[in-house]
């Protein structure tokens, strides 16, 4: 089992969301969130007072998936989220070790 | 037995029906129309009679607006400026901001009833009035002809308490975010009494030494509290943010309003509230009234053309904060002046004040480095300021004609009526009302400091204001839905 991570942009996640679920994927979880990498922020001006805000809003996507979807997942969350601007997010990959289902402790792939 | 409600229920209702219909028409149940006994009336006492009733009917018209102008002069504390301040303020501050301004809501009204009433507009000497309406003896629904001849002495008073109520409420934007509930408190009761009522006194009261239709020794115009409200209340700003010190982090961290939507919606109050403290200050509702109301429109609307215009210049870009503090400045610079401007002067003094105000808290404070947190003075002491100056150059004989020669005949009101001297008193006043704000407010400061102490500790502050003086958070965070 993987599990991926997307941080993508605030206006791609229902693209992305729409994608997943076309080719399959049933579960994932979503998270409002700020960052940066090599975007640059903007400023904000309150009263002549200037801010300069650097952490921007981000969509940040995990879900699990069994090996065999990974790469068709990495590849759609691509097809839909790119723009090709700086901005775009980055994905991450990483191996999951267990999987439990709350409900009836089904475990590892059944449990996804 | 539930079937029997029904019954039991409308028996009530008709047994109330019956008590009331009874109690409101009670010659219902009486004789039949009284038949007019006596001779017929002679002229002299029907004219008489009708003159009463025009009387009473002024009097009805004026007392209604004035009643209304009061509820509108307090929608402009709560929620107008807590709304305002409540969302220049960061997150963890917004029920302290906002509870600073209730508070003065009640406790100003209670001090009010005691004594401030009688020590602004009961009978004293040049500087403070007296002790004759303590406990609002006297204060009832005859008239005080000096101040408002068709109007209750009670009415005057409780729209002046309105008055009350929002200046101290305007230094809080000052101290926001680092000063103690308790040091809050004790503060504005000492400066309602010490500052506030002379200086109202003085401009308004009976004999006081700026007042302009009194028997003032510098006759000041000053129409709904340019000196009195502004002034005081910004330059006391100035010294609360310069004693109390900078908010732990400022200026490195940023301190960005958590809402500019609440304090949209509390300046467009403001906005609204402010024909309450303008027109009203005609006190009755004729022609004056309207006059002051149209000034205070047309002046909030130029503020914020040129306080839009300043920033979109030196930013790029006009701002709806910008917009709505632009709006405030103008109703600040508006407010001496209202009800002695014609439209265009309002337009004039409107525009320079939106300007000014924007330079003075987007550059000048900067550069001085001083934290007043939500620009009380920058807005306030500054706007009150130009407003007070410049009712001296455009008041006019033709908008209200205060100044009479012996004859009754109207006299030039401000420079450009042809009156150059008056700019002279217009300065005096700004001057007095500078120099008691700011004594005044630095010894209340230091008596306050050593009795409870001014400033949070820092890690309250840092913690904010809502939890560690209230105990409580504007946005509570619920996990479950």
């Amino acid at each position: 089992m993987t599990k991926l991570e997307a941080v993508i942009q605030t206006s791609k996640l229902e693209a992305v969301k729409t994608a997943l679920h076309d080719i399959g994927v049933e579960g994932m979880t979503v998270l409002e969130a700020r960052g940066h990498g090599r975007q640059k922020g903007h400023t904000e001006f309150y009263r002549g007072r200037e801010y300069v805000v650097d952490l921007l809003p981000k969509i940040k996507l995990e879900m699990v998936l069994a090996d065999d979807m990974v790469e068709k997942a990495v590849e759609t969350i691509i097809g839909a989220a790119r723009t090709g601007q700086i901005g775009d997010g980055k994905i991450f990959l990483s191996k999951v070790d267990e999987a439990i289902r709350i409900r009836n402790q089904e475990r590892g792939v059944a449990a996804l | 037995m539930v079937t029997e409600k029904p019954w039991i229920t409308s028996g009530l209702l008709l047994l109330f029906l019956w008590i009331t219909v009874h109690a409101a028409f009670p010659q219902t149940s009486g004789n039949a129309t009284p038949v007019a006994s006596g001779p017929v009336a002679s002229q002299a006492e029907r004219i008489a009679k009708l003159e009463q009733a025009v009387a009473d009917a002024k009097g009805s018209a004026d007392n209604s607006w004035m009643l209304v102008s009061s509820a509108l002069v307090l929608m402009m504390t709560g929620p107008g400026l807590a709304l305002f301040y409540g969302g220049l303020v960061r997150k963890k501050n917004v029920l302290a901001t906002m509870m600073q301004s209730f508070a003065l809501m009640a406790i100003i009204t209670i001090l009010w009833a005691f004594i401030g009433f009688s020590l602004s507009f009961g009978s004293g000497n040049t500087f403070i009035g007296g002790l004759s309406h303590i406990f609002l003896r006297g204060v009832g629904s005859q008239p005080d002809a000096d101040y408002a001849a068709t109007i209750p002495q009670q009415t005057f008073m409780v729209y002046q308490l309105m008055f009350a109520i929002i200046t101290p409420a305007l230094i809080t934007g000052a101290f926001a975010e680092r000063m103690k509930f308790s040091a809050m408190v004790l503060f504005m009761i000492l400066w309602s009494v010490l500052v506030y009522d002379p200086m109202a006194h003085m401009v308004w009261g009976k004999g006081g030494l700026l007042n302009a239709a009194l028997g003032g020794r510098f006759p000041t115009l000053d129409f709904a509290g340019g000196t009195v409200v502004h002034i005081t209340s910004g330059v006391s700003a100035l010294v609360c943010a310069l004693y109390l010190g900078k908010r732990v982090g400022y200026p490195h961290e940023p301190m960005p309003p958590h809402s500019v939507v609440l304090s949209f919606i509390g300046a467009c109050l403001l906005w609204v509230g402010w024909f309450g403290f303008n027109a009203g200050s005609a006190l009755a509702a004729g022609s004056l009234a309207t006059s002051a109301f149209v000034a205070t429109h047309f002046g909030a609307a130029a503020a914020v053309v040129g306080w839009g215009a300043a920033e979109w210049v030196r930013n790029g870009k006009p701002s709806a904060l910008g917009a709505i503090s632009g709006a405030v400045a103008g109703l600040v610079a508006i407010t001496p002046a209202a009800g002695f401007v014609g439209p265009m002067s309002a337009l004039a003094i409107g525009l320079l004040a939106g300007v000014l105000c924007y330079l003075m808290v987007a550059h000048v404070k900067a550069r001085l480095g001083y934290d007043d947190s939500l620009d009380a003075f920058g807005v306030h002491g500054v706007g009150g300021t130009i407003g007070a100056l410049l009712t001296g150059v455009f008041a006019s004989r033709a908008i209200n004609p205060i100044f009479k020669d012996e004859q009754g005949n109207a006299l030039a009101s401000g420079v450009i009526d042809g009156n150059p001297g008056q700019l002279l008193n217009q300065f005096v006043a700004v001057l007095v009302a500078w120099v008691l704000a700011a004594l005044g407010t630095v010894m209340i400061l230091k008596v306050v400091d050593l009795v409870v102490g001014l400033r949070v500790p820092a890690d309250h502050e840092i913690q904010g204001l809502d939890l560690s003086q209230h105990g409580e958070e504007g946005y509570y965070w619920e996990v479950s839905a």
